[in-house]
């Protein structure tokens, strides 16, 4: 039994997105999805801070230091791209014009309830961002993080311990051992990692899973764990 | 007498600006912030600033000079996390509790932004309800969803960078550096724009970005 690195969780949520999408994703693993779009499928993403068809990062010699993601990364624009002011980037958010929203959590409830912006470290100011107004408005909010804390606790719960994000907005979670939906009955599995019992995942999930008929294995390539 | 907002000096530009002032910062992740104009800002040792800036921690941005000069009272921003594991001169103030913050979704800060530049008062918003950001702010319930009150926000000092200024005060701004400097320069009685280039002849009508008349005064800094 080997849990997905956090690029071949990249890979497994990229593989959902569907051509002609506009996509948003946030910092982190989230970004790394975009590398592992089916090739010849058309996806727009777009960054928070005004571009609309971000593309891949720039090179060293195209790097400009004016051109940049919402992640700070100096980056390029797709074919076709538009870049706008951060009024109507997020007049498009709320307005619900984002088709799916990825986001990395901390914690995500049985009822959708997202907790990704306040850990709680000591002393360290608050992150908001882009974030809840994400999370309150994309048509849909799919998760990518780790099953468990680095302790082994679990992220996946009945109710969020820390502050929420947004109330009952994720629809999906991509995690290092399975992909789940939440829905009306709370966590659905849909596929779990080879060499993985159903057992066992629930024992490492803070909320009742259900299994869908039709649950399969994830079937991730390998690729070398880096950003 | 012709219109002419190019200028030399940031400085005698913002003599009008007194302790206590709200000022605007834009940018946003390295592009766009007015740094030169900052550092102006700074030298004139005003005290007890409000600042509304996307970002008090950003290390390319010039906020955290006036910061550190503890000139700022308080900030109005959405991220206030420094990237390093050391504290960062706003979080060193903040657990001090020497500096006040009020910390917002990106989309409300901006539209907060908007709205006091175009005369509208207060709006609800999706945004943030349903968390402890919308703690003590008014909620209300349309069309079976909860909504959040957010009120305007005006300063008396916008700051913005754009790329090429007109003596109109006309602004482009390239790759991502528009941003928030759109908005705040509608929401403040004084806006100053520095400029990689600022030029007598006007840029062609369809190609203007800000309308100069949203800017007082261009500052060409010569450097991209």
């Amino acid at each position: 039994m080997k849990k997905l690195n956090r690029q071949q969780m990249a890979w497994r949520a990229a593989q959902d997105l569907q051509e002609g999408m506009l996509v948003n994703l946030g910092l982190g693993m989230p970004v790394a999805c975009s590398q592992y779009v089916p090739h010849g499928r058309e996806i727009v993403f777009q960054s928070e801070n005004g571009i609309i068809g971000a593309g891949p990062l720039a090179g060293k010699n195209a790097a400009d230091p004016d051109l940049v993601d919402a992640g700070s990364r100096q980056i390029t624009v797709a074919v076709g791209g538009v870049v706008i002011d951060s009024v109507a980037s997020f007049a498009m958010i709320r307005g619900g014009h984002i088709d799916v929203t990825l986001l990395g959590a901390f914690e995500v409830a049985a009822n959708g309830d997202l907790a990704n912006w306040d850990s709680r470290i000591p002393d360290k100011g608050p992150l908001v961002g882009g974030a809840m107004d994400l999370a309150a408005s994309a048509k849909a909010v799919w998760v990518i993080m780790e099953h468990t804390t680095r302790k082994g606790g679990p992220r996946l719960l009945d109710t969020c311990t820390l502050p929420l994000t947004a109330p009952t907005c994720v629809k999906r979670v991509y995690t290092d051992l399975a992909v789940l939906s939440v829905g009306p009955d709370g966590f659905t599995v849909h596929e779990i990692i080879p060499g993985m019992s159903q057992a066992e995942l629930q024992a490492v999930t803070g909320a009742k899973l259900t299994f869908a008929p039709d649950c399969g294995v994830i079937k991730a390539p390998d690729l070398a764990d880096e950003e | 007498m012709a219109i002419d907002k190019r200028i030399t000096s940031a400085s005698e530009a913002m003599q009008g600006i007194k302790d206590g002032a709200t000022i605007m910062l834009s940018g946003f992740g390295g592009s766009g912030f007015a740094n030169t104009l900052i550092t102006a800002l700074r030298d004139l040792g005003l005290r007890d600033l409000t600042v509304v800036a996307n970002s008090a921690t950003h290390p390319l941005a010039k906020t955290q000079i006036l910061i550190e000069a503890k000139q700022v009272r308080k900030v109005i921003c959405s991220a206030a996390r420094g990237r390093g594991k050391d504290l960062s001169a706003f979080e060193e103030q903040w657990k001090a509790g020497t500096i006040e913050l009020e910390v917002l979704p990106q989309g409300t800060f901006a539209e907060r932004i908007r709205a006091g530049g175009a005369g509208i008062p207060a709006f609800y918003t999706p945004s943030g309800a349903g968390t402890d950001l919308a703690n003590g702010k008014e909620i209300r319930r349309f069309n079976g969803r909860d909504y959040v009150l957010e009120t305007a926000i005006e300063a008396d000092l916008t700051l913005i960078r754009g790329d090429i200024g007109d003596r109109f005060g006309n602004l482009t701004f390239r790759g991502s550096q528009a941003n928030f400097g759109p908005a705040m320069a509608t929401a403040a009685k004084l806006v100053i724009a520095e400029v990689f280039t600022a030029q007598e002849a006007p840029i062609a009508p369809d190609r203007v970005m800000l309308p100069g008349v949203f800017v007082d005064h261009v500052l060409a800094v010569g450097s991209r």
